[in-house]
């Protein structure tokens, strides 16, 4: 069973915030197209506070997903910060227990995200939010899983899903939050939260792929 | 942009220091600097009453704090929620050991972060019941109540459930108070001019000049239609239709009415949109109790005017003549 080291992986959030870093100003371009225009402003200030915490203190995966939770739920507000902020305290929650990762224990903690987000928000698939990504993603992960394939295997088509999903919301009318307040209007844009959920998944994914290429490579 | 900012990221920041300054007489800042608290707060034996929402919506929310209003407010980053551990560090600020109402707007971001907050301090053993208001007609049809946002009603929300919960009532008795406060309101914006968030830059939203959007909500959120601009008297005689007509009020009921500006609307243009609106609540067999004109809840730099009107029965009435001293004049 591929797997690779919960101690230390904390260094995958860094590179989970480095892309919304990064992303800040196309973010809040594409949330200003349909809502306020603040997505990136306020993604990128949670992430970048969340990495002043992480780094240089060599967290397990479970305590950094701990640090970027807390830090979205109690320093960030609007929708973002408590709907992204349970999943990544669910996320931790899930592992925090695990000294090891394999691909079922993903399959896991991806579900209790959603979960969460569920549980707090009342979106459904196909409102346009970050649920057209996260749902396709967890899907596509859990069916490579369940056909046998390798766990790169099974991130590599929760990447393809998750970023198919986000391009998806171009063609949805958005049913909640303040974009919904537009109807038709909203059509042909993309969903900003579906946008950075896909980054986040995708950094996830590249990162987990990192760790079980060296945890195969220390075992040979 | 011509706006009084020193960095468009710290607008929230810079705000509430120089609030707090300005009225450190009624409020202080709370232990966390996303709360302003009443000086009284907390009574011991007094259900606390708490808001919040997002900034630049001044007087609202933080105006509001005072005595026989508000106990604490929790502050959110401009036009967006507060943080679920704020708006708990607000309860917690307010508790005088009978339990807290939180009364806020119906939007997605306030809801969730209440929720919760509602688990934090039920952990801590403060009990938070809330009211959400939904006054804003325009926002979704009669039959779906309970997605229209929260606008300017909300004042008069907070001015019933403050005086109640100053006279002593318990819990059960100050939500249902709130709840019934905002049940009999009714408001509609009409915007004129977006307005600009300083840290995007940009208008969020455009009003061709020479047209006007009816049924606007407090941060731009689309209205029902844009129609051409035309004289006050005939705005004025569609914001009341539109808010008579979603509300079933008997001739003779009394009737307190509120009109705000959004921000960068004259106060005598709301003068003249009230000359109208008077003769046309009369004009119903309405009677007004008391008429509030100012700029009461607004949304940032917009131009605009929202209408309230809350119908009054003998216990709305009389809690809101009780007398508050909070930084807003109301």
């Amino acid at each position: 069973m591929q797997h690779f080291d919960n101690a230390s992986a904390g260094d995958i959030v860094l590179s989970v915030a480095d892309r919304i870093i990064e992303n800040r100003a196309y973010l809040s371009e594409i949330d200003g197209k349909i809502g306020d225009g603040d997505h990136g402003v306020n993604m990128a200030k949670g992430f970048g506070m969340a990495a002043e915490r992480i780094r240089g203190n060599d967290m397990s995966l479970a305590a950094a997903f701990d640090t970027l939770g807390t830090v979205l739920m109690t320093e960030i507000g609007g929708s973002m910060g408590p709907l992204y902020g349970v999943m990544f305290t669910q996320f931790a929650e899930t592992i925090e227990n695990s000294s090891s990762i394999d691909a079922k224990t993903f399959s896991t903690m991806l579900t209790n995200g959603l979960d969460g987000i569920q549980a707090i928000g009342s979106a459904k698939v196909g409102d346009k939010t970050l649920l057209d990504t996260l749902v396709p993603a967890i899907d596509a992960f859990d069916s490579a899983n369940a056909g046998g394939k390798p766990f790169p295997d099974a991130l590599d088509a929760l990447v393809v899903a998750a970023e198919k999903g986000r391009d998806g919301t171009k063609d949805l009318v958005a049913k909640i939050g303040r974009a919904s307040r537009l109807g038709e209007r909203s059509l042909g844009v993309l969903d900003a939260g579906a946008t950075s959920c896909a980054l986040i998944l995708k950094a996830l994914a590249l990162g987990a792929k990192q760790k079980l290429q060296l945890s195969a490579a220390a075992v040979r | 942009m011509q706006r009084f900012i020193n960095n468009p990221d710290e607008v929230v920041e810079d705000t509430v220091k120089g609030f707090v300054k300005a009225h450190a007489d009624i409020v202080r800042l709370g232990s966390n600097p996303r709360v302003i608290v009443a000086r009284h707060a907390p009574v011991s034996g007094k259900v606390g009453v708490i808001t919040g929402g997002g900034s630049g919506h001044e007087p609202a929310f933080i105006g509001y704090t005072g005595r026989n209003m508000l106990d604490a407010v929790a502050v959110g980053e401009l036009f967006s929620s507060p943080t679920a551990k704020s708006f708990f560090d607000a309860a917690r600020e307010a508790d005088g050991g009978k339990g807290v109402v939180c009364l806020y707007g119906n939007y997605a971001g306030d809801n969730m972060n209440v929720k919760m907050a509602i688990k934090l301090a039920a952990k801590e053993g403060i009990e938070i019941a809330t009211v959400v208001a939904n006054d804003d007609v325009c926002s979704a049809g009669p039959d779906e109540r309970d997605k229209r946002r929260g606008v300017a009603g909300e004042i008069f929300m907070w001015k019933c459930a403050g005086a109640k919960a100053a006279e002593g009532a318990g819990l059960a008795d100050v939500r249902a108070i709130a709840q019934t406060a905002i049940d009999n309101c009714r408001s509609i914006g009409v915007g004129l001019g977006p307005c600009t968030l300083p840290a995007v830059g940009h208008p969020n939203f455009s009003i061709e000049p020479g047209t006007m959007e009816v049924g606007i909500g407090h941060h731009g959120e689309p209205g029902v239609r844009v129609e051409p601009l035309k004289p006050a008297a005939e705005i004025a005689r569609e914001m009341v239709k539109i808010v008579l007509d979603d509300h079933d009020l008997a001739a003779g009921t009394e009737v307190a009415v509120l009109v705000s500006g959004l921000g960068a609307t004259p106060v005598n243009e709301l003068y003249i949109l009230n000359d109208t609106i008077e003769q046309e609540i009369a004009g119903r067999g309405l009677s007004i109790h008391k008429t509030y004109i100012g700029n009461y809840f607004t949304s940032l730099e917009m131009v605009g005017a929202t209408l309230t009107v809350m119908a009054l029965d003998a216990e709305l009435k009389r809690l809101l003549d009780v007398d508050v001293d909070c930084p807003a004049r109301f």
